[in-house]
């Protein structure tokens, strides 16, 4: 065991913890962006101009009938920018547009004394357009050969010589649907400038020091004239990783050129109508099987719906290409992917990163071929799965294979799998108008940035002499427990009760150059920067240690060390080791370990109407040694009823038609967009953590946990594959549409859309 | 400006300059009350959730919990409030918020004084914990509420984990005093006026508008910036509030809530009964009135098909007197009736007998709080096997709700057999003009009417 992944005999890792803010939450006193806005005297409103229009230029912008307007305070247009007109890390996101490239693109933004002086403001603005051209579905790119970005290739081996050798090749094509965050706090910004021109911007943002950089560089500034800081998220999923930015500048801009604090915080509608999502995809695919049903080879292109600008579609495109292949050894494989430009929300990141798009892949290949090759989907899978000295298509070895197995073999047992499939089968044979079904699968996820410079964290620990300590770090708090589990990691590292630890907000003038709190990595940076200070602290405290005695109380010692003049804080750091990663080749070992596990679903199906519900959800998942097993566990849940809600309910969709809407989205609220409501939990769900998985290398022997157990919601959509085929005659292989809404299920059991 | 104030966690706040279109989620932020939040601004996310003390059903009064990103400031004058904030604070938690906060109930906790006001008006209910063991949580009191982070499980195990209020409560002491007057008001954009005589006199002005739960106007206020010149709460008046089950007719005050309804009924109207669950929320129910959903005249409110199917009839009331339309002849076009201005839905008349096969189909994305994509009411009578009475009404097909006129002549005086049942149920796939539209294809749409009747027909059987 690594120093890092030991854990003392009694430590504050590992006990169930309610969220650090829970009793804060409960009572309505949990304080975020939005909430302190409207505590700051002389505020001013933000409300976007947004366009009409999918693509087209702008030819004329008029502010002035806007300042006709009672309490429209400023008008904030592209001349208003002092530094770079862009939003993002790329240069391709103008702030103020002179080309919209989405509908409701904003344009200009306007300043109000209230939010309904500004909403009335921005109605008023006159501007001109010159529509254009639009693209946007992933098919019509591909048409117009309309792609941004890089175009990897995933190669191994001799994919035309693999699928030579294969007994049964099929092919297939599915373009599947994106997701919506739909965190329950839209984007807010609030930002004022101080005397000395400091800005300062509180943001619910996953990465402070980006949107710290964005802010710097709208305003001509440098770095150190501008702070972040992000008390909290009311959700966050990866689409508050880098769609933050470009609001904080707005508010941060309008702050600077009136001297007032400006609030900016979107509507649902905007927020959705404005940023950007999970990507969609079309695949094409080629497979090859042998006779036992191996896979001998993959062959696939994989087209991701960028939106209008790139964002964070590279590194998604990257985390798909490196989860095509899931749990499954695959010799000969190649896979090609390419990032459509349409003209939509630049779609970002979100919970998964890619890896769940990879995923959705592979298993609807197995899922569709099963019956092709005359398999048992389980049996299908199971004999394709990776075994120890196996590596990747992109060479990393997959380590710790047999939990893979561990774990499908715990949910076959625990879930009374073959028994229930026979019972089902029998219930099925005599009810005609509705089907069960039955699915299990697998989930390996790789765990690390892919690009290793990310890889690195900060935290700042103090101890005061009195005693009680302070932590600050580099990772964010958007509800997934990690300033729980730093509070955790703080108190076991000092030996504390955990009430002597505290943790202030994170901002960017405490822990500089921090890494989003993204990739699932949080705990596993931050935690083992924040290690990493408390060892620091302990390693000066030890000689006064030696002389007070190994009784002396922990007060004590730091109030004689303060008076021996010993440095009471410390900055901690952290960085991964053993990674590499080659983008261009799409080769190399990214991921410092991966996070396995498994899920089997039962779902019921009516056959009048598509409709269905879940029975039944076994799961065991894999957090390594829990740092906060109450945390892990919720986020197994959460994530897994997201991922659900991604596979069969969440519809978003767009105005495709050539009508004066194009380009709209057609979804862009709660009323049409649905999410899961308690309804959707299983109504037997049982989630539980695989034993003996402690991670050598990792903080205190736990893992990342909160992406991967999203994917277990593949479960659902190929036990929804189940029931629809036992409607169908035997044998049929059945497509299903991914959202699987009640609609794509009927028509999956009728055999197609009409 | 008689009662512009409203009673808050036990303290009289002052109500000046909340003019519509102020909503009682905005004046409540602004007086520092930041727990509530604003999710959708549309009723559909419940982050706004706060109880409201009105007058109970099974108790004087009980705590009723609603979206105040809905509701205008204005209409709380006179009222009492309790939010997160009120019910507990992180020293003393309310027995919900322990709940909530012990068993990992919040991660975010964006939405979580939301489900904890939802959470505590079921905690309240009179009579939840009565003659069982278990905590007898209805979890249809959190339909409304959305959460994106937990998966639910730990809020569910917290209801189910809530015991009786105990003795000292005061919360629970208030239920068994009467509920707060609504005694008139009259603010800058807001009037709730004294009797019926003075809500119609008003509402014959140009640009007034009729208000009760405000759960579609509170929608087309935040979403699509409708600016009405007044508003006239009329959801006080007890002209609108009576509720009788008679030999002949069932009558339900246009001004009750859909909650109050459904509990009032009791399942005395069964087909009703099977809808009230289906619709919206139980946070959207507490407020939307039976006047209001066939007020907006939405050609997919599910109460409106299912009316239709009971041949229900409406008391249109104004200050020249009443007259009552049938249902069939009220909707004129798309959100167009044969309502005058001036004229108000009293009361809505379902006669009796009613029929003794009653179904509610509702096809849609999501299986509860959806918009429907398709609704089908029936309500048949079999008199020795053969179709003596059938009516279906339907919504979600075409401009109005409709009934189904050719699939029930179809039925009507033949035998209920398979046969029968799948010609009607092609004329049923023929009716109206379904559309494709984010929520179904046409095609769909069509389907599920001829899958409807197929479907009723599998679940109570042929013949005999």
């Amino acid at each position: 065991m690594s120093r890092l992944s030991e854990r003392p005999a009694t430590a504050e890792v590992g006990v169930a913890r309610p969220h650090e803010s829970a009793a804060l939450h409960v009572t309505g006193r949990a304080l975020y962006t939005d909430d302190v806005a409207l505590r700051t005297p002389r505020l001013l409103h933000a409300h976007p101009v947004c366009a009409p229009h999918a693509h087209a230029f702008v030819t004329r912008l008029d502010p002035k009938p806007a300042y006709d307007i009672d309490g429209v305070v400023r008008v904030l247009t592209a001349d208003d920018v002092p530094g770079v007109n862009d939003a993002g890390t790329k240069h391709d996101e103008p702030l103020f547009p002179t080309e919209v490239m989405f509908h409701g693109h904003a344009v200009a933004w306007v300043l109000g004394e209230s939010l309904e002086a500004a909403r009335v403001g921005a109605a008023a603005v006159e501007v001109d357009y010159e529509p254009l051209p639009a693209i946007l579905t992933v098919v019509e790119a591909i048409e117009e050969a309309s792609f941004q970005g890089m175009q990897p290739r995933l190669e191994r081996g001799d994919v035309a010589a693999g699928l030579e050798r294969a007994a049964h090749v099929f092919t297939g094509e599915i373009d599947f649907a994106g997701q919506e965050h739909f965190y329950l706090e839209t984007h807010a910004s609030l930002a004022l400038v101080d005397d000395d021109g400091q800005v300062f911007v509180q943001s619910s943002t996953q990465h402070p020091t980006e949107t710290q950089e964005i802010v710097a560089h709208v305003l001509g500034l440098a770095s150190h004239q501008v702070t972040v800081q992000c008390l909290r998220m009311g959700g966050g999923f990866g689409g508050k990783e880098m769609q933050p930015h470009g609001f904080a500048a707005v508010a941060a801009l309008g702050a600077r050129l009136t001297g007032r604090p400006v609030r900016l915080r979107l509507t649902r509608q905007q927020d959705m109508t404005m940023s950007g999502k999970r990507h969609g995809f079309h695949a094409t695919w080629r497979v090859g099987f042998d006779d036992d049903g191996r896979l001998q080879a993959l062959e696939a292109t994989l087209t991701s719906d960028g939106g209008w600008s790139l964002d964070l579609s590279e590194p998604v495109l990257s985390r798909a290409l490196c989860h095509v292949d899931n749990a499954y050894w695959i010799p000969d494989i190649r896979v090609d992917g390419r990032v459509a430009r349409t003209h939509k929300t630049s779609q970002t990141a979100f919970r998964g990163f890619g890896g769940p798009q990879g995923m959705l892949v592979i298993e609807d290949v197995l899922g569709r071929c099963a019956p092709l090759l005359g398999l048992d989907p389980a049996e299908l899978r199971r004999r394709n799965f990776y075994a120890e000295g196996h590596t990747t298509p992109y060479g990393q070895e997959v380590r710790h294979a047999e939990r893979l197995t561990r774990a499908w073999d715990e949910v076959l047992t625990t879930s009374d799998f073959e028994a229930r499939r026979a019972e089902i089968a029998r219930a099925n044979a005599g009810s005609p108008h509705r089907k069960r079904g039955l699915a299990i699968t697998p989930v390996k996820f790789g765990i690390s940035f892919n690009f290793t410079s990310f890889n690195q964290a900060g935290a700042l620990v103090h101890v005061y002499k009195d005693g009680s300590v302070l932590i600050n770090h580099g990772g964010t708090e958007m509800g997934q427990g990690l300033h729980t589990k730093m509070l955790q990691v703080a108190a076991t590292a000092l030996g504390l009760p955990i009430e002597r630890v505290r943790l202030a907000p994170t901002r960017t003038d405490k822990v500089p150059n921090t890494s989003a709190t993204a990739a699932s990595s949080g705990a596993d940076l931050n935690g083992a920067a924040v290690k990493d200070a408390c060892d620091q602290i302990l390693a000066r405290l030890r000689p006064v240690r030696e002389v007070l005695g190994p009784t002396a109380l922990w007060d004590d010692v730091v109030r004689t060390a303060y008076f021996d003049r010993i440095q009471l804080w410390a900055a901690g750091f952290y960085k991964t080791d053993g990674l590499s990663w080659d983008a261009n080749a799409v080769q190399g070992s990214p991921f410092k370990y991966f996070a396995y596990g498994v899920a089997a679903a039962e779902v019921s199906v009516d056959g009048f109407t598509g409709a269905y519900q879940v029975d039944r959800v076994d799961i065991v998942h894999d957090v390594g040694d829990s740092l906060s097993p109450l945390v892990d566990i919720g986020q197994i849940e959460g994530g897994f009823l997201q991922g659900v809600g991604w596979l069969t309910l969440e519809d978003l969709r767009w105005d495709t038609s050539d009508g004066p809407g194009r380009g709209r989205l057609a979804t862009p609220s709660a009323s049409t967009y649905k999410l899961p409501s308690l309804s959707e939990l299983p109504a037997d769900f049982r989630v539980a953590l695989l034993e003996r998985a402690a991670e050598d290398g990792a903080v205190y022997g736990s893992k990342a946990v909160g992406e991967p157990p999203l994917m277990l919601a593949f479960a659902v959509r190929e036990a929804l594959r189940d029931a629809v085929a036992a409607f169908r005659p035997a044998g049929d292989s059945v497509e299903l549409d991914s959202p699987a809404t009640p609609e794509a299920v009927f028509w999956a059991i009728r055999g197609g859309r009409p | 400006m008689e009662h512009s104030h409203a009673v808050v966690n036990g303290e009289t706040r002052s109500l000046s300059g909340a003019e519509p279109p102020l909503t009682a989620l905005d004046w409540l932020r602004g007086i520092g009350l930041t727990g509530a939040k604003e999710g959708c601004a549309e009723g559909e996310c419940g982050a706004c959730s706060v109880l409201v003390a009105r007058a109970g059903v099974d108790a004087p009064t009980e705590w009723t919990a609603i979206n105040a990103c809905l509701l205008p400031a204005a209409s709380l004058a006179g009222q009492e409030v309790v939010t997160a904030e009120g019910l507990g604070d992180p020293d003393s938690l309310h027995p919900v918020q322990r709940e909530m906060a012990v068993r990992g109930g919040s991660q975010c906790g964006y939405c979580t004084p939301g489900f904890v006001c939802s959470m505590a008006a079921e905690y309240y209910r009179a009579g939840r914990c009565e003659g069982s063991e278990e905590s007898g949580f209805d979890l249809h009191a959190l339909s409304g509420n959305l959460c994106r982070c937990t998966g639910y499980r730990p809020i569910v195990e917290a209801a189910q984990a809530l015991g009786a209020p105990e003795a000292g409560d005061h919360l629970s002491f208030r239920t068994t005093a009467p509920p707060p007057v609504s005694a008139p008001v009259r603010l800058p954009g807001y009037v709730r006026p004294a009797d019926l005589e003075e809500a119609l006199a008003l509402l014959a002005e140009p640009g007034a508008v009729a208000l009760a739960g405000s759960t579609d106007l509170g929608v087309e206020s935040n979403l699509k910036g409708a600016r009405p010149g007044l508003l006239v709460g009329v959801d006080h008046l007890p002209q609108l509030r009576g509720l009788t089950v008679g030999d002949d007719v069932v009558e339900i005050g246009a001004g009750l809530s859909l909650s109050e309804v459904e509990r009032r009924l009791d399942g005395a109207v069964p087909l009703l009964a099977e809808v009230f669950p289906l619709f919206a929320s139980r946070l959207i129910r507490n407020g939307a009135t039976i006047g209001g959903n066939l007020g907006t005249a939405s050609p997919i409110g599910d109460l409106a098909p299912a009316l239709l199917a009971l041949d229900a009839s409406l008391v249109l009331v104004s200050a020249a007197g009443e007259r009552e339309v049938p249902l069939a002849g009220y909707f004129t076009g798309y959100r167009e009736t044969v309502r005058e201005p001036g004229e108000l839905i009293g009361r809505v008349r379902v006669p009796r007998p009613l029929a003794p096969v009653a179904a509610f189909h509702k096809v849609a994305k999501r299986r509860f709080d959806d918009i429907s994509s398709v609704a089908v009411a029936f309500a048949i009578d079999l008199v020795d096997g053969e179709v003596a009475r059938a009516a279906i009404g339907l919504g979600g097909v075409a401009a109005t709700p409709i009934r189904a006129t050719e699939a029930e002549d179809a039925l009507v005086g033949r035998p209920w057999t398979a046969e029968v049942v799948t010609e009607a149920a092609q004329l049923l796939g023929r009716c109206g003009t379904p559309i494709d539209d984010h929520r179904a294809s046409g095609a769909y749409r069509r389907a599920m009417l001829a899958t409807s009747l197929e479907k009723l027909f599998a679940e109570i059987g042929g013949a005999a």
